[in-house]
């Protein structure tokens, strides 16, 4: 594969002044350049200038915040998010979904093409693009559908789409239903780039379903969508990498049974790459019972506890490279409906972090170190070079709490909708301060006050 | 009780006062003036977004044998139509303070949400594939009239329960009541995972015979455009309740409406053992039941002629008596 991207080489952001920071004895975090330390990180131009010493950072002219006893991470990356724009302005715009990703602490967010209309042609992608400088707090690149209009017939114009910009393609949302249409545009891959990420469905066996198929669909009598409807289609699209030799990514995982086809596609060699959500690592359909489809709503759905633990499992073992929010903002007149009838989807990015150290990093199931690269590792996917704290590298940081106990949707949210699949969830572990491409994206108003300068 | 919105929530107590109560209802239905005066002044809205006959006019002659204003509200020739959405229709409906708002929804969850909506007392009467507790209560009531009582009772319901609230309302009370349940029917139409309920899987009627009380579903013929069964006619041979595969001394039950010829035979329907049209009177003075417990049971304050609640020894007063 060619050599990853700088961030923002990829991806557009909002230009303001390049911070000028020291975060005073923060204990530094990034596992993939090996940082494991107390430091003072020094923000300047841009960049991580410094680790220095802690306590002896050069001040001068910087604004000191005092980290004692605070995390600073490589910021986070999330490969699948819906910021609804154009179409649906009303759950979310670039403007509030990348300021509820600097929330959560990450750097860089992938927008999904599923909006009214599709972003489907080069003048969608340079109009998006346009958006992103004018407003995006952190770093936004845009994908393409594959096909036109998501109707899953012709190919999308993708040499033009990409050369507009377009970070990928995907028809998020919907799967690629024909297997020809999806084996031309693995073929085509070969000429324009550019990975392509899947939503791994099967329409016939999914139906009307709007739960997983087990058990707990029986006991409530709603329609069900099974496992296989998920994992018959990666393994169909696995072996059309295989054959074509192109590059898939396989978003939100939810089947065990996928990660198992996952796992041995790439022990065959496929370049295949694959996501879970946080919902998913931390939920089961167990939830459901509750028939709120305001947290517990979304597609793929929540799956049994087997199904949660092979997700864990392949995020332990690398073969889920990355953990993805995919933040599906509704309004509340979308949700406020009987479970059928409500829209798919919830919301995650300013919960992300927090919500999986409390679940899986705090019971001691994944530790931090792995958390932090997991929440990194979807921009090498997309031929991004991931974050990181290594002096000389763009600033992305993240500065966290991990003692910060807080309740989801007690102080409202960045984001336009309120479907947060955590809400009214007590949390410990908070993000603080977010930094991305230099500049200071996001500061907790709360710990803003405490700032000594 | 503040709502009936699902068996599940019922224990085994709660369901025994229910039908105590409908007893001694029943007793009132014998006797010429058949009214009470319980509900005097208060309001019971019915807002039912399917088609029903059982299920609505028994809430509604209860309601009025309860001697309450009725107000009853369907989908079809109201604002419903014109796309109202739900919560929209529950605030309007609630702005004349009803004491009970009966609904029946395609989807599940429906009458949990509107209980969520109005201070009324909400009684689910089906919601979606999910649940129809006073269709369970009922049936309930009519075998324990039969038989006394339901423990250890083995009840096969056969046919259609993927699709079928009253399949997943009644195998909770039944099992609830100490009754032993199968489920049977052709393994399309039996919902993955359901064996974790605690009932019996059959996809035969070959040991049908062990059962005390068959309980038929409704077959619906649009199953077979789905590929659920390939024809009526294959579903009837194998899965119909007839007089053969019946034995004399088994207890017949179905919800209703009767396919003929499907899932029931003529002759069984109208054989003695059928309790078909039993269920139905028993939907009448059960739902007069749930809706007294409801609005004048103990943790509500008693309306004015209220007879005393939980007293065993008081029965409700019909109009003309001295209360």
């Amino acid at each position: 594969m060619s050599e990853l991207a700088a961030l923002t080489d990829v991806l557009d952001v909002r230009t303001g002044e390049d911070a000028h920071l020291v975060l005073r004895r923060a204990s530094v975090l990034d596992p993939v350049a090996g940082i494991d330390g107390v430091h003072d990180v020094v923000v300047r131009d841009g960049r991580v200038a410094e680790l220095a010493t802690p306590g002896e950072a050069d001040t001068d002219g910087a604004e000191v915040v005092e980290a004692e006893g605070l995390h600073a991470f490589p910021a986070f990356f999330d490969p699948h998010v819906h910021l609804r724009t154009p179409g649906h302005e009303h759950k979310e715009d670039v403007e509030t979904g990348t300021r509820a990703a600097a929330a959560g602490g990450y750097c860089g967010v992938l927008a999904m093409a599923n909006t009214q209309p599709p972003v489907s042609t080069a003048a969608d992608i340079a109009a998006l693009r346009e958006q992103a400088r004018a407003g995006a707090s952190v770093p936004v690149g845009f994908l393409a559908t594959v096909t036109k209009g998501m109707r899953g017939e012709e190919l999308t114009e993708m040499v033009e789409l990409r050369e507009a910009g377009a970070v990928g393609f995907s028809d998020d949302g919907l799967p690629i239903r024909s297997a020809r249409v999806m084996l031309r545009a693995l073929q085509y891959q070969r000429l324009c780039g550019g990975n392509i990420a899947l939503h791994e469905e099967d329409p016939e066996l999914s139906g009307e379903g709007v739960m997983h198929e087990g058990p707990v669909s029986a006991a409530v009598g709603l329609a069900g969508i099974p496992s296989v409807s998920e994992s018959t289609m990666v393994a169909r699209d696995a072996a059309l990498a295989a054959y074509e030799e192109a590059r898939i990514h396989v978003q939100h995982l939810s089947a065990a049974e996928s990660v198992e086809i996952v796992r041995a596609a790439k022990a065959a060699g496929v370049q295949i790459s694959a996501e879970a959500s946080p919902h998913h690592l931390v939920l089961t359909d167990e939830e459901v019972r509750s028939l709120d489809p305001h947290r517990f709503k979304m597609n793929p759905p929540l799956r049994r506890e087997s199904d949660r633990q092979a997700l864990i499992e392949g995020l332990r073992d690398g073969t889920i490279e990355c953990i993805a929010t995919d933040h599906a903002p509704h309004q509340a007149e979308e949700k406020e409906v009987p479970f059928e009838q409500a829209a798919m989807g919830v919301t995650g990015l300013e919960t992300a972090f927090a919500a999986l150290h409390t679940e899986l990093v705090l019971p001691g199931t994944i530790d931090l170190a792995l958390l932090v690269e997991r929440l990194g590792g979807g921009a090498a996917p997309f031929g991004i070079a991931r974050p990181t704290l290594a002096p000389g590298s763009e600033a992305n940081v993240a500065l966290c709490d991990l003692g910060a106990e807080w309740t989801v949707g007690e102080d409202g949210y960045e984001s336009r909708s309120q479907n947060a699949w955590c809400a009214g969830r007590t949390l410990t572990g908070r993000v603080l301060m977010t930094v991305a491409a230099g500049q200071v994206a996001f500061r907790l108003r709360a710990f803003s006050l405490g700032v000594a300068s | 009780m503040n709502h009936l919105l699902s068996i599940e929530d019922l224990s085994r107590e709660e369901i025994e006062a229910i039908l105590d109560r409908a007893e001694s209802f029943a007793e009132v239905g014998r006797r010429d003036i058949k009214k009470v005066p319980t509900l005097r002044g208060r309001t019971v809205v019915t807002l039912f977004y399917e088609s029903s006959t059982r299920t609505s006019s028994s809430f509604e002659l209860a309601a009025k044998r309860l001697s309450a204003d009725l107000v009853s509200v369907k989908a079809a020739g109201s604002s419903v139509d014109k796309g109202e959405s739900l919560k929209d229709t529950v605030a309007t409906l609630s702005a004349y303070d009803p004491a009970a708002i009966v609904i029946r929804h395609p989807y599940a969850g429906a009458a949990q949400m509107v209980s969520r909506w109005t201070s009324a007392a909400v009684v689910n009467a089906g919601d979606g594939k999910h649940e129809h507790p006073s269709q369970a209560l009922l049936d309930v009531y009519t075998l324990r009239r039969r038989l006394g009582s339901l423990e250890g009772t083995r009840i096969w319901i056969v046919g259609d329960v993927l699709h079928s609230r009253v399949a997943r309302s009644n195998l909770i009370a039944f099992q609830r009541m100490g009754a032993e349940v199968t489920v049977c029917g052709p393994p399309t139409l039996i919902p993955r995972g359901i064996e974790e309920l605690g009932c019996e899987v059959s996809h035969s009627l070959e040991r049908l015979g062990e059962a005390e009380v068959v309980y038929a579903l409704r077959m619906q013929q649009e199953r077979m455009s789905e590929s659920f069964v390939p024809s009526l006619r294959e579903y009837a041979a194998t899965f119909q309740i007839d007089t053969r595969r019946l034995n004399p001394r088994q207890l017949l039950m179905h919800p209703g409406p009767v396919n003929r010829g499907v899932e029931l035979s003529g002759e069984a329907i109208d054989s003695p053992q059928s309790l078909i049209a039993e269920q139905v009177a028993s939907g009448l003075v059960v739902r007069m039941a749930i809706l007294y417990e409801l609005l004048a049971g103990a943790e509500r304050p008693d309306p004015e002629g209220a007879p005393s609640p939980g007293g065993g020894e008081s029965s409700p007063t019909p109009i003309g008596q001295p209360a």
